[in-house]
């Protein structure tokens, strides 16, 4: 679905933004953040972590949102999601993908 | 931690360990002991999760809560809680906790165990702390079966389960434990499983906050001897399952909530109720029948 | 400390055992009790159920002993001084749990009032048969303390003595009445509060960060405890643990562990024994006994007296940890003990364990149900010196 036109409130809306940091060592690779991932942020690395595990990479770095299921999820404490500054949505964005926020 | 491993791969970025404190929950984890024992797509480390976020949420003074376990996997839950936390010996996590709660009136004293510490071993004593409507809030992680000791069948393997001491398969009846709760006397009874974090964490919260015998089952992935043994996957495949599966009904009659093999899972907040809890309706009692003559045990903080 | 004078019933009193030992108890401080109905115990509960809500003290009856032992661990922790009582089938339920008290080193008290066994035995008669059990009764290597009283009246000191002894070395301290001490019912004197002499719980006053919950240091002390709900966010484990609490699944943290469980009363026998003699210097025969089979024995011994015979006795009062360095210096010197209980040979396996040889042992064994004919330790007496 798209908008046939920018809503009027765009001024008073903001995209929160989330910072994710991951704690690499401490990944077991069970992919549970990346699978639950709403805005499907997080990719799984091709590299080892020093247990032996691959560990999740952020892929669409900017596109998170915040939302903090990664953290809740993860059953390790390895990633964990800080609240960025809020952005103003992108008018444009808006028009082409209306309330879609799948990406 | 991160300063003793070796980056033997030379391709990581091994974080500072100032990083790893920056984790929102790291203050109510005993990340010294990490890596926990749990196996990578395990549910526990995600419920224990759950009950710090739900511990946070709720408003609680953590100085105030304390967490027992029994034994087993989920037994280890206490280890890693960085609150007044005891690992107790196995089916007794709710004596011990009732003598806690009692012992201070001021605690709200939480059981995170399994579903063989807390309905078989412990089953006696889980009846009559709900029958007794004593003011602790129990979490029963249920993976279906014995995980610590290798898969053996316990009281809430389906018909069917593959375990170790069922070869062929199961064929004893399991419990329906919101059932069993209620019909105890439990005055919330709810169930989810890991992949229903929110409702689960908010649940955890609402069950804090509650007086009296509050009852939570979580189902969670055993991905290394339930799952195998059943060729069932992964602890995500599990997830997988439960989102596939999982029906929310709040409210639902607990009876008609039984957990079949591979079937539906029925979830929600099923119970949630108010009645006096053991010391209120003890100290009203004796009020009524002492008069002034009774004196209320008002714990260790405040003489007698 | 002396005693809360809210819980004391001074006077003069006509009680049994089992109502001694809850009024000893109520005396000592203990304001939690977790217990579950059985002869010949009963009666201690039933006071303690009456006596509490008038004091401020928190009873609760379990739904079984596996339960009550539980509880009693946990109401320590949160800070109260608390007991369990039971009889033999009740305390070998309790055995897990006193087990998990040893190693989480909690102070608390179990009465234990001896009926016939094994099982359902004799359930209102008596023995002395669980002593053994008392000592090692719990899985794994560990030692505790156990105080046997032969009268109402120690019933009542000595519940008191069994709650300071359990504070003091952070250890289940098993109070092992028998029957006939229970159910006999005596004048109990029971002084002013100020004459009372309460240990009261150490507590941790420290920094939080640097609290250890336990110390394993050659034991000659245990580490001030602290409650559940003051901020220290302690971990207390049935595991081998170090003195953080935290579990250490090897064999250095297992030596160290329960090393310091042992010689934490071992190394303190001495300043923990309570023993009463009478007559030992220069005696040919000592008699060694405990509880109600202490009284059976002084009609023999008074009678061998009589007849000319050099007889001393030695009453444990403290049966563990065992007095072993007395018994054998009394070895060298007497011919023979004779140590009449109501089993079929338990403390007098100790002893002739410390006599090393050096002087026989006798035992004069009863399988319970009643006490000895006194005919039958004069006869031990007498042939023991032949």
């Amino acid at each position: 679905m798209s908008y046939w036109r920018v809503p009027l409130d765009i001024q008073d809306i903001k995209i929160p933004k989330g910072d994710i940091h991951i704690i690499i060592e401490r990944c077991k690779g069970c992919k549970f953040c990346v699978e639950y991932c709403p805005r499907n942020v997080l990719e799984m690395s091709t590299d080892y972590n020093p247990k032996g595990y691959h560990y999740p990479n952020v892929i669409k770095q900017g596109a998170c949102v915040n939302c903090n299921l990664c953290e809740l999820i993860c059953p390790e404490f390895s990633i964990y999601c800080l609240e960025g500054e809020a952005q103003p949505p992108d008018p444009d964005e808006v028009l082409r993908k209306g309330g879609n926020h799948e990406s | 931690m991160s300063e003793t491993i070796t980056d033997y791969t030379n391709k990581l970025t091994i974080p500072k360990p100032e990083e790893n404190f920056r984790h929102p929950m790291e203050a109510y984890i005993r990340s010294e002991r990490f890596p926990h024992i749990w196996c990578s797509s395990c549910g526990i480390g995600t419920i224990l999760t759950a009950y710090i976020s739900g511990l946070q949420k709720s408003g609680l003074d953590p100085e105030k809560v304390a967490v027992v376990s029994g034994i087993g996997c989920s037994g280890r839950v206490a280890g890693y809680l960085r609150l007044d936390s005891f690992h107790s010996t196995h089916g007794r996590a709710l004596p011990f906790a009732t003598g806690l709660a009692l012992g201070n009136p001021e605690l709200k004293v939480s059981v995170i165990s399994g579903d063989g510490d807390i309905s078989a071993i412990g089953g006696n004593h889980f009846i009559h702390s709900a029958r007794r409507n004593m003011n602790l809030t129990i979490i029963c992680i249920n993976n279906f079966t014995y995980a610590m000791t290798g898969g053996q069948a316990g009281p809430t393997t389906p018909i069917e389960a593959n375990s170790s001491t069922t070869p062929y398969g199961s064929y004893e009846y399991p419990f329906n434990l919101p059932f069993l709760a209620e019909s105890c006397g439990a005055v919330y009874v709810a169930r989810w499983t890991a992949l229903h974090i929110r409702r689960l964490t908010n649940a955890i919260s609402e069950a804090l906050l509650k007086p009296g015998f509050s009852f939570i089952e979580v189902i969670s992935p055993c991905p290394t001897l339930y799952s195998r043994r059943n060729r069932l996957g992964t602890g995500l495949d599990s997830m997988k399952f439960y989102h596939d599966t999982a029906i929310i009904q709040h409210g639902a009659e607990t009876r008609e909530v039984d957990i079949e093999y591979q079937q539906k899972i029925i979830v929600g907040k099923f119970v949630d109720k108010e009645k006096p809890t053991f010391t209120e309706a003890r100290d009203k009692f004796l009020k009524k029948k002492l008069g002034d003559r009774f004196v209320p045990y008002r714990g260790p903080n405040h003489g007698h | 400390m002396k005693a809360d004078p809210m819980g004391v019933a001074t006077g003069s009193h006509y009680l049994d055992g089992d109502h001694a030992c809850a009024e000893g108890a109520i005396a000592g401080g203990c304001r939690f009790m977790a217990g579950y109905p059985i002869t010949p115990s009963t009666e201690v509960a039933e006071r303690i159920a009456e006596r509490f809500p008038k004091i401020g003290g928190m009873f609760i009856q379990m739904e079984d002993e596996l339960a009550s032992m539980a509880a009693v661990s946990g109401a320590v922790w949160a800070g109260a001084k608390s007991m369990t009582v039971t009889s033999g089938p009740g305390f070998s339920l309790m055995m897990e749990n006193i087990g998990l008290a040893v190693m989480m080193e909690v102070p608390c008290v179990v009465v234990n009032v001896q009926r016939g066994g094994p099982s359902t035995g004799l359930p209102t008669l008596t023995a002395q048969a669980d002593m053994m059990q008392a000592r090692w009764g719990s899985h794994g290597d560990y030692e505790i303390i156990a105080l046997s009283p032969n009268s109402p009246q120690e019933c009542f000191d000595l519940t008191i003595t069994a709650f300071n002894l359990s504070e003091k070395w952070r250890v289940p301290v098993l109070f092992m009445m028998d029957e006939c001490v229970g159910h006999m019912t005596e004048k109990v004197i029971i002084p002013n509060a100020d004459e009372i002499e309460v240990t009261p719980r150490k507590y941790y006053k420290g920094k939080k960060e640097s609290y250890r919950p336990y110390r394993f240091n050659g034991s000659n002390s245990v580490a001030p405890m602290v409650k559940a709900g003051d901020g220290y966010f302690i971990h207390i484990t049935g595991l081998t643990h170090d003195e953080r609490g935290y579990p250490v699944i090897n064999a250095e943290a297992q030596e160290k562990n329960v090393k310091h469980l042992v010689n934490k009363i071992l190394k303190n026998e001495e300043k923990i024994r309570i023993i009463e003699e009478d007559q030992v210097d220069g005696a040919d025969v000592v008699v060694i006994s405990y509880g109600i089979s202490s009284r059976v024995a002084m009609n023999a011994v008074e009678a061998a007296r009589k007849k000319g015979l050099k007889v001393g006795t030695l009453r444990l009062v403290t049966v563990w940890p065992f007095p072993e360095s007395r018994i054998r210096e009394l070895a060298k010197s007497v011919k023979a003990f004779v140590v009449p209980e109501i089993n079929m040979g338990q403390i007098s396996l100790e002893v002739e364990r410390c006599a090393q040889g050096n002087a026989k042992t006798i035992l004069v064994p009863h399988a319970g149900g009643w006490v000895h004919d006194p005919t039958d330790i004069l006869n031990a007496i007498e042939e023991s010196i032949v």
